[in-house]
């Protein structure tokens, strides 16, 4: 069977996150995308829905299931036109919480994943810093020991979720310059000292708040420190192949919501007497378009495969994230093309996805900084 | 590579310009995009200063000058501020194209002097709900009544909808005649039965006023005929390279804006302990950028040229439309991913530069018009 057909059970899964998409999120989401953040209502009604536990372990709170759950059902979501906003906001537990599971102690697990998975509580993850970008290993923030207590000062940027988070799992150096001093601690939102300084306004993402955070003598207990000091790392790398495995996941789910209405559109707008399909160049974008989806899909499910099968996969996953996100930087702009005048209108969803979609080149780890890593995981650096 | 097609008065018009919006427009951009809309003062500081009818006549209060080499003047200072929302350009470089060749002299008379100093801010409707940059598909009517035309149909997408005092319309005068029954009709604010739908909200170009228009009966004076009836479709031909000509004007001067500002980006962003100016891959697609941009403005400025001269051609301005209107995109999308995760704010002007860029290859004829045009003329 082709590995980009999902199983009975996975295909199930898939169609219960469209028709969550359907029922609790499309009625809604201009709204959402026009105020900047989601309410806490849907995260509740995510998880009572059985959606926003999957791929995590029971033990943790979470439904059970790996990672090619997930992707079965963020494609539901996407199919079902989802926005990225939406997606990175009601999932931002995707990434602060792995690694807190993964490493964390118990009552770590406890007292942050088990409310976040039933949608009690929001987390989000700092590592970006203003002056560094897809840098990780030149993260400034300091945390210095200070008898049971961590002290930390520094700033983050563009952290999704940030507004709203009940808790910050804080990438912070602990230790020597480079990649081996760092650290995970998990800050709670009223710890004093620390404050979101300001939401970030941006192109698209609009449903998903963004924010930039200051951490100043902020004192948090040492039982917050996420596994072992100074592994950071290697916790966040081990997890950023996942996270690009699920952007390149929303890269191609964008692409195919796109094709999906402008080949709808298509058929049924006519211009100079005749429908827009029936001229060849319009049915070979159309075409275009469909290639590239196909190809990030089956690149995409493939590396995550691997994943599942314990396959080192860091290089593939920096591939399938840059074949899925460029697949829809270019197929959302030619849906806009195809529509015309109205794709460039507010209202059509096409031009939501064409926003929304040019973050994905540059979050969660830019193009050329990927490309460089996999230059050297592939032996193809001096 | 140096431009040559300005001499010294182009020059001191550019400083006017300059100062001008420096003064007037930076300040005040911002709030705008948040009010969705210029406000009208502005355009009577513009006219005060000349900067609206330089072309015109001296005897309607126009500057006596026209040379396209003004128009593109003041489109590359809009553009080069990201001032995106300052609708002059339908006003000076397409409107006023049609009044000075086709208005009669007591239409001259009558509108004229307010398109000058200000007063009257105009519009061109063509697009329609149902029909894009298909202009031969219209079905806006204009049905002769007595001494007026009654006048039925919408329009849609109109930059300066909401703020203008006087639109052209493309409207059918003889339903059955095809091209040929297609005339402009000029109409008016406060004309009963002239109706304007709600300020569009874009993805970009946020504080450019766009609307739909509704006509409900307007009964328009004959007087307002502009030209021949039946002769719409010749003027649109005939106009229409000046039109795109903006376009590749706005698209060379845009790129060669968020190349300059990429530069300075680059080499003041710091990552992995070294500035990503010292980067090759940064130095690559800026030399590409840079290198296109210099062979888009050499076009642009014979094209420039030629318009002065009478002789652009309808393929060579749908030719530059659509290679610098997509070189534009290219240019502005590969510079915002040099700008890493600050490129997706919309604090940075940058960002801005991406949305506003949108909708170059779109409007004034999608690429895939401008295509269409230049291999008929290959006889294709």
């Amino acid at each position: 069977m082709s590995i980009s057909t999902w199983s009975p059970e996975r295909q199930a899964l898939k169609e219960a996150a469209a028709e969550f998409t359907r029922r609790e999120i499309q009625p809604h989401l201009d709204d959402w995308e026009d105020a900047g953040e989601l309410p806490r209502d849907l995260h509740r009604a995510a998880a009572k829905q059985g959606l926003l536990g999957v791929g995590y372990p029971e033990e943790a709170g979470g439904q059970g299931g790996d990672l090619l759950d997930g992707c079965a059902m963020q494609e539901g979501f996407m199919e079902a036109g989802a926005s990225g906003g939406l997606m990175a906001s009601l999932f931002t537990h995707g990434i602060a919480l792995p690694h807190l599971i993964a490493h964390g102690s118990t009552d770590l697990v406890d007292r942050y994943a088990r409310p976040t998975l039933a949608g009690e509580l929001i987390g989000s993850l700092a590592v970006t810093e203003p002056g560094g970008g897809s840098d990780v290993a030149g993260i400034t923030t300091r945390a210095v020991r200070d008898g049971d207590h961590f002290v930390i000062n520094g700033s983050k940027t563009f952290i999704t979720s940030g507004v709203r988070a009940d808790f910050v799992t804080t990438a912070v150096r602990t230790g020597e310059a480079g990649h081996g001093g760092l650290s995970l601690i998990v800050v709670d939102k009223d710890t004093p000292g620390f404050t979101v300084t300001r939401p970030l306004r941006k192109m698209g993402w609009h449903a998903s708040d963004t924010a930039e955070l200051s951490y100043v003598d902020v004192r948090v207990p040492a039982g917050n420190l996420i596994g072992a000091e100074n592994q950071a790392f290697y916790y966040i790398a081990e997890q950023f192949v996942v996270e690009r495995i699920f952007l390149a996941l929303m890269g191609y789910g964008h692409a195919k919501r796109a094709l999906t209405l402008a080949a709808q559109y298509c058929r049924e707008r006519e211009t100079f007497g005749k429908p827009l399909n029936r001229n060849q160049v319009v049915r070979a974008k159309l075409v275009e378009m469909h290639r590239q989806v196909e190809v990030a899909r089956t690149y995409t499910l493939d590396v995550a495969t691997r994943h599942v099968a314990g396959e080192s996969v860091i290089a593939e996953a920096c591939l399938a994230k840059q074949t899925a996100v460029e697949t829809a930087v270019d197929v959302t702009n030619e849906a806009v093309q195809l529509f015309g005048g109205a794709g460039y209108m507010h209202g059509t969803e096409v031009e939501r996805h064409y926003r929304d979609a040019r973050l994905l080149p540059i979050g969660g780890g830019a193009t050329e900084v990927l490309t460089d890593l996999a230059a050297r995981l592939l032996g193809y650096s001096a | 590579m140096q431009r040559t097609i300005f001499d010294a008065d182009h020059d001191a018009f550019r400083d006017t310009v300059r100062n001008f919006l420096e003064k007037s427009v930076v300040p005040h951009h911002e709030q705008w995009e948040a009010d969705g809309i210029v406000p009208r003062e502005l355009w009577l500081e513009a006219g005060e200063l000349g900067l609206l009818g330089f072309m015109m006549p001296e005897e309607y209060g126009g500057g006596g000058v026209n040379d396209f080499r003004y128009n593109a003047v003041l489109q590359e200072e809009l553009t080069r501020i990201g001032a995106s929302g300052v609708g002059f350009a339908l006003h000076t470089d397409l409107v006023s194209g049609y009044l000075l060749s086709y208005a009669n002299e007591e239409q001259k008379q009558r509108w004229l002097p307010g398109f000058c100093s200000g007063e009257i801010i105009t519009a061109i409707a063509m697009t329609e709900p149902g029909a894009g940059s298909d202009l031969q598909g219209l079905t806006t009517t204009a049905r002769l009544d007595g001494d007026h035309y009654v006048v039925n149909g919408s329009k849609t997408f109109i930059s300066n909808g909401i703020n203008a005092d006087l639109v052209i319309v493309v409207v059918k005068t003889d339903v059955s005649a095809g091209a040929a029954g297609t005339s402009l009709l000029v109409v008016e604010r406060g004309m009963e039965g002239f109706d304007r739908g709600r300020n569009l909200d874009k993805i970009g170009l946020k504080a450019q006023d766009t609307a739909e228009l509704f006509f409900n009966d307007v009964r328009v004076p004959k007087e307002n005929l502009l030209g021949q009836e039946g002769q719409g479709f010749i003027y649109l031909m005939e106009k229409l390279p000046q039109e795109r000509l903006t376009l590749g004007v706005v698209a060379a001067a845009a790129c060669r804006t968020v190349i300059d500002m990429t530069v300075e980006y680059v080499k003041e962003r710091q990552a992995f302990g070294r500035p990503i100016s010292t980067f090759q891959n940064t130095r690559f697609t800026l030399a590409e950028l840079e290198t296109e941009q210099r062979i888009a403005q050499v076009w642009v400025d014979r094209c420039i040229t030629e318009l002065n001269a009478g002789t652009l051609t309808i393929d060579d301005a749908a030719a530059g439309k659509w290679w610098t209107t997509e070189l534009q995109k290219k240019t502005v999308d590969a510079c915002l991913q040099l700008h890493g995760g600050y490129g997706y704010m919309t604090e940075y002007p940058i960002a801005k530069a991406y949305l506003d860029t949108r909708i170059q290859t779109i409007y004034g004829g999608t690429t895939e018009i401008m295509k269409e045009i230049v291999g008929r003329t290959m006889g294709l």
